[in-house]
């Protein structure tokens, strides 16, 4: 059992959670993630990796109640605790293995879309401590739907903020700062992306326009996480690659982001159906502790 | 003595009955009906089933047991050279193995050697007889990576000699294809759940959700956590897809997936959270176990199923009881049938496999007929479902973060000796991830010795301190 140190509201219907997961914390990586169950009928969710502390052995994730199962997660307190945890899964970031001249001083600009402002976060640290230039665009709905902002304005040179409905910062998409920063003359050596499926779609477009590397964080389908199930399968570069042990990080101009985004409705109906049910029962029954 | 010809019947649940459910096919002898039929064995002098059971069980003694009425004594005699007999008695492709080669065989039928096994190992189970009495305690730790049944028999016999075992598992759940690819209706849950009870009450200790590779690995065990030997049973998970056009689609998955949502998952229960698509009319691409149980599990819940098989008939890979339970359940076979390109709608769907006629060529190397495709004989299976059940290949992980351990070009370990030891001092493979995807019964074995070379590796090493201290 995998017991929860910590809980934290980020946002409406947004968590995070820090959780004694010593293995785990131990071998993380920047970039890469955990499965985790939280009862013994649960599904399998496979969540980023957003702060591990290899000392106190605890591993954070930032958790948004989606459907029937992030829901159930979402009403965890404080001392309950996860049936599974298990990882760091995936690849760490390409950048880890990069010699330290290739990092100092070397600019970054990294664009998250909601949720994807967690995962960014262990990036930012490792980055920071060895003297690259970080820009980062965080974008969401609305301004109550921001998270992070304290944390990660802490570890940047510049933050830009979107909101879609202009409630906070710029009004419009975090594509639009993107273009506007570029725009401007702003060079970048390396754009990291992480958040919904068609926002990673429409930067992986801009920045192909200009020719800067970027990366993506892929959150397709996932089972196993460990190369079992082929439910993660991606097309990049032409080739059927698994999510789960080849990235989750590709490079997003080889990205079939179309495929991707079709297969993670596979289940849309299903899991409808399952919300329903779910919901219903947590009116009668002891799995849905009230939020 | 051996006068019946046919075997005893054996009760099952009527292809009716069994298609909307997940019960065991299968219902197994009773005490009486297993007498019977072991009467049917003649105590060959020279057994050819012994010869022909890849861990030489001694057939016609535990028969004879049976005969007798003594299932205790049964028991031991298998427990000797087995020790998953209640999955083995249920899964082994017996009519290539034991009862390919029972003399009864050549006039009538084959004595029903598994059918007996599983009903020695059932009734072991159910009057909670203990087999085995644990050794003294040895003072070494080793480490198994991978609950498959390599894995547990390693771990069983090494509990047994007094050794200090745990068993690192990446899933939830320990049993690795037990577990989540064969399904309930072949192989009840509760068995694997007793066999992994049975090695709890002798002390090993199980740690679930570790990927080694991942969260540990091989050389942090052995430097860092004390192990002094390691075995490796990770077997051969990575699915196979074919390389044609729209195998992406929604609607396509992997036999793996399917599987592994319906068994370790349990989707198929209403009161489990994990998703499963069940299409209206499925095809299954392959021909093997896997192929079957993915056919029959989708026909239990609801769907029309083809098997789309590339050769014929005669060449299928898979148990012929399953073969035959699959044709009584109403799976419809397309033989000598090879995709070629999976259609779909506008949005995104699966709806057409198109596949091309094959015949069979000149034999291979194997001395297997090669199937090649017969010109312009393309035509089109409409669907709405399509799983690939193509096999299986070792997953690269733990080769590709273990300091000194050779692979084989197709990914499987290198092994030196028919005992699993690897290119590296203290590290042992077997079972699938060695073989390739093959068999429960020869992953037991491997297990097995492996365990036995474990023991005499850390022996030696163990004198050679002991030596080493007291030359001092
Ligand atoms: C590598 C990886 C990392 C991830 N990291 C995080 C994270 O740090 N925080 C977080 O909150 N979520 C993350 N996700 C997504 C998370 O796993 C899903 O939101 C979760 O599985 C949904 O489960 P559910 O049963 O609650 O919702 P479901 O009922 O399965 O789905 C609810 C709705 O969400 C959609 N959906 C389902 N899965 C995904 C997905 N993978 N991505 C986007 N939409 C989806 C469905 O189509 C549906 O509309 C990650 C996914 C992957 C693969
Ligand atoms: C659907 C299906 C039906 C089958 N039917 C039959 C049949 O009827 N008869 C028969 O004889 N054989 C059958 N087989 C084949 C048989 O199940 C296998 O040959 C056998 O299970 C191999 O055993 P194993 O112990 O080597 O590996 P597995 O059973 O594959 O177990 C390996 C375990 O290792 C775990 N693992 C993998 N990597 C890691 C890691 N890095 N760290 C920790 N754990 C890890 C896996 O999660 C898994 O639990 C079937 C196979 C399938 C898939
Ligand atoms: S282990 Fe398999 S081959 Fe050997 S006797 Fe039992 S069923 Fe037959
Ligand atoms: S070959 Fe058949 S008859 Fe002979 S010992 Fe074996 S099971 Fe009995
Ligand atoms: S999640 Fe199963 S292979 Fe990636």
């Amino acid at each position: 059992m995998f017991k929860i140190l910590r809980k934290r509201e980020l946002a409406p219907d947004i968590y995070l959670f820090e959780v004694e997961a010593p293995r785990v914390a131990k071998t993380a990586n920047p970039g890469q993630f955990v499965i985790v169950r939280a009862y013994d009928k649960g599904e399998r969710i496979p969540l980023t990796i957003a702060d591990y502390d290899k000392r106190t052995g605890s591993v954070t994730i930032v958790i948004q109640a989606l459907g029937a199962s992030t829901r159930v997660i979402c009403s965890f307190e404080e001392g309950d605790s996860f049936v599974d945890f298990a990882g760091p899964l995936g690849q760490p970031s390409d950048f880890i293995h990069f010699d330290p001249d290739k990092i100092n001083g070397k600019r970054f600009l990294f664009v998250a879309g909601g949720v994807g402002a967690a995962p960014i976060y262990p990036q930012l640290k490792y980055l920071k401590e060895r003297g690259a230039v970080l820009d980062v665009i965080i974008g969401a709905r609305s301004k109550e739907l921001l998270i992070l902002l304290d944390e990660i304005r802490e570890k940047v040179d510049n933050l830009y903020v979107a909101t879609n409905d202009g409630s906070f910062g710029y009004k419009g998409f975090v594509t639009c700062v993107l273009e506007e920063l570029i725009s401007k003359g702003n060079q970048y050596d390396q754009v990291i992306a992480i958040g919904p499926m068609v926002m990673m779609k429409s930067v992986a477009e801009s920045t192909k326009k200009y020719s800067i590397p970027t990366i993506v964080s892929l959150n397709t389908l996932m089972i196993d996480g460990t190369g079992m199930c082929g439910a993660c399968r991606v097309t990049v570069n032409g080739k059927i690659r698994f999510t789960c042990v080849d990235g989750p990080e590709f490079n997003a101009h080889e990205v079939d982001f179309d495929e991707a985004m079709l297969r993670l409705n596979m289940y849309r109906s299903e899991e409808q159906k399952r919300l329903v049910d779910i919901e219903r029962k947590h009116h009668k029954c002891k799995i849905g502790r009230t939020m | 003595m051996g006068t019946l010809k046919s075997r005893v019947a054996i009760a099952e649940q009527s292809p009716k009955e069994r298609r909307s459910n997940f019960n065991e096919v299968c219902l197994g002898y009773n005490i009486d009906e297993a007498r019977l039929e072991a009467t049917r064995c003649l105590e060959c002098k020279k057994p050819k089933c012994v010869e022909a059971c890849p861990v030489s069980i001694n057939i016609p003694l535990f028969i004879k047991h049976i005969k007798s009425g003594d299932i205790a004594e049964a028991a031991k005699v298998i427990d000797l050279d087995s020790s998953l007999p209640a999955v083995c008695g249920r899964v082994c492709p017996q009519e290539i193995q034991c009862e390919g080669s029972c003399v009864m065989g050549k006039k009538g039928e084959p004595v029903s050697i598994g059918k007996l096994e599983r009903f020695v190992a059932d009734w072991t189970i159910k009057n909670h007889l203990e087999l085995t009495t644990k050794s003294s305690k040895r003072n070494s730790r080793v480490a198994v990576i991978g609950s498959g049944p390599a894995g547990l028999s390693c771990a069983s016999d090494l509990a047994k000699m007094g050794y200090e075992v745990t068993v690192f598992e990446a899933l939830h759940m320990p049993g690795g294809v037990l577990v989540y690819g064969i399904p309930e209706f072949r192989l009840p849950k509760s068995i694997v759940e007793e066999q992994i009870n049975q090695l709890k009450r002798i002390g090993v200790r199980f740690e679930l959700d570790v990927i080694v590779g991942k969260t540990i690995t091989v050389d942090s065990l052995m430097e860092e956590e004390g192990y002094g030997a390691v075995f490796i049973s990770t077997g051969a998970g990575l699915p196979r897809f074919m390389g044609i056009p729209g195998e992406n689609l929604n609607g396509v998955v992997s036999a793996n997936e399917f599987l592994t949502r319906i068994n370790l998952m349990k989707a198929y229960q209403g009161d489990y959270d994990t998703p499963v698509y069940i299409g209206k009319n499925v095809v299954v691409v392959g021909g093997g176990n896997v192929a079957m149980d993915a056919a029959r599990s989708a026909i239990r819940l609801g769907s029309n199923v083809k098997i789309v098989y590339r050769r014929s008939e005669k060449e299928l890979p898979a148990r012929a009881e399953e073969v035959h339970h699959a044709i009584e359940e109403g799976v419809e076979f397309c033989f000598l049938t090879n995709p070629v390109e999976i259609l779909s709608d506008e949005k995104g769907w699966v709806n057409e496999l198109r596949c091309v006629k094959m015949r069979l060529g000149e034999p291979d190397s194997n001395g297997r007929r090669v199937p090649e495709p017969i010109p312009n004989s393309a035509f089109s299976i409409s669907c709405d479902m399509v799983i690939m059940a193509l096999g299986t290949s070792p997953n690269p992980l733990i080769i590709n973060t273990t300091k000194g351990l050779k692979s084989e070009r197709w990914g499987g370990i290198h092994v030196v000796n028919e005992f699993g030891k690897t290119t590296r001092p203290g590290v042992f493979a077997g079972g699938d991830a060695v073989t390739g995807a093959a068999t429960v019964i020869l992953a037991m074995q491997a297990g097995r010795k492996a365990a036995a070379a474990i023991d005499e590796f850390l022996r030696e090493r163990d004198s050679k301190h002991f030596n080493f201290s007291s030359a001092n």
